[in-house]
């Protein structure tokens, strides 16, 4: 399970907790988001922001 | 070879180096900072202090990361005091530097509106980090603070401020909060849910005065009530940072006027996010910067791009009431429809052909935000 963070904003998403508030269960490996999810917190769309893994 | 400057390290500088970067790590670039040059997102100031976040914490990526990462040369602290065009140089505090292309990305100054007496010096506003900084100092020991706008950035303030505790006086000219950006019956609803927090609203008004008390400060307002409060802040507006540009002869109307390749009157001379008017446009948030940042970035790189706006939902940073808006223009000809409402409102904007071309979710809807963006009729 990987931790991931948007570059832009600092938004952080953990594959363990999942995003359940947007309909994303816990456990949700990045590569299965939709790619037209968008960062909660900036809005950038998945495809067009670079997560680094930390 | 003479390199790319970028002025400017917020989000559009630094969006446009790392796109840049993607395609092509030989071309020397220097990046110019009047501050620290540490990634931040700005964004974030207004919804940091309830999380009790210093100011170091809102560092994403200190400057020296930046600049080894980026593979560019930053230059922190400097300030530039006027553009040479026809010799390709920059006078700054740090001499005269020589540029191939030179990338505007200055920003903007927060919008000041005149207040009369003694303590008006004492308005606060927050634009940078340093501003955040300077915020969390003055907020030691406040309990009551009065914001003036109630805007994004207003509310965004007011409901984090009353999350941490403070009352807080939201004061604005306009009917209802977010009236710039969303319809009536939408921006109404973020009124009871921040009244229950503590915000007192004053609509209709603006500051008139505002005088050192024994207890803080006293404002009078336009309509003749008065405010006590230990701690004024202002989110009124930004306006584009266009002093340098005027001042070298580029065009400037509200923001340095480019066209869709980000390009000014000067074709050696290129502008993107806040202090640039693309195509007629100012558009200070995310998205569009993330846009015209990659779509500069194939410009300086050679390649035939143009910036494509999509649309671009904005997210309003208010947790007692979420709202997320795609916002139309003021003159659009059409009309506001309520889809549906419950825990909140959904409202969409349709045009005369019944196309929908905006739209205004908050409360229990805006999970709905990526599905309305795709119900958009594209124009």
């Amino acid at each position: 399970m990987k931790v991931l963070q948007c570059v832009v904003c600092g938004f952080i998403y953990n594959e363990v907790d999942g995003l359940p508030e947007e309909g994303i269960a816990p456990g949700t490996a990045w590569a299965d988001i939709p790619a037209d999810w968008a960062c909660p917190d900036c809005g950038v769309a998945k495809a067009d922001f670079d997560m680094v893994e930390i | 070879m003479k390199p790319i400057i970028v002025l400017g390290s917020g989000l559009a500088g630094y969006t446009v180096v790392r796109e840049l970067r993607k395609l092509n790590r030989e071309i020397p670039i220097t990046m110019i900072s009047q501050d620290s040059g540490d990634y931040y997102s700005k964004p974030t100031l207004s919804n940091a202090f309830a999380q009790g976040k210093a100011p170091a914490a809102l560092v994403l990526t200190s400057a020296e990361a930046m600049e080894k990462q980026l593979g560019i040369t930053l230059l922190t602290h400097c300030k530039v005091n006027a553009i040479h065009r026809l010799t390709r140089q920059l006078d700054t505090s740090a001499g005269l530097l020589d540029y191939d292309r030179l990338v505007l990305a200055a920003g903007a100054d927060p919008i000041r509106i005149p207040v009369q007496g003694d303590a008006a010096d004492a308005i606060l506003s927050v634009n940078d980090l340093a501003d955040y900084a300077h915020l969390r100092d003055q907020l030691e020991g406040a309990k009551t603070v009065a914001i003036m706008g109630g805007g994004l950035i207003g509310c965004e303030f007011a409901n984090d401020l009353a999350i941490a505790g403070f009352k807080v006086h939201v004061i604005d000219p306009g009917p209802y909060p977010l009236a710039g950006l969303l319809p009536e019956q939408a921006g109404c609803q973020l009124l009871e849910p921040l009244s229950k927090m503590g915000v007192t609203w004053h609509f209709g008004s603006a500051v008139h005065s505002m005088n050192a008390s024994d207890t803080g400060y006293a404002l009078t307002l336009t309509d003749n009530s008065t405010i006590k409060a230990d701690l004024v802040l202002s989110a009124v507006g930004l306006r584009p940072r266009t002093q340098l540009a005027r001042e070298a002869g580029l065009i400037v109307n509200r923001g340095i006027v480019v066209d869709d390749q980000l390009r000014s009157s000067d074709a050696a001379i290129y502008a993107l996010g806040d202090c640039a008017e693309i195509d007629g446009r100012v558009l200070p948030f995310v998205l569009p910067i993330m846009q015209a940042g990659r779509a500069l970035a194939k410009v300086l790189n050679g390649e035939d791009a143009k910036v494509v706006f999509p649309y671009m939902p904005v997210v309003v940073k208010t947790p007692a009431h979420p709202v997320a808006v795609s916002p139309v223009a003021r003159d659009a000809a059409g009309a506001w429809q309520v889809l549906a409402s419950g825990q909140g409102i959904k409202m969409g904007f349709f045009n005369p052909q019944n196309q929908m071309t905006g739209f205004s979710i908050s409360g229990e809807f805006t999970a709905e935000r990526n599905e309305m963006t795709k119900l958009l009729v594209t124009i």
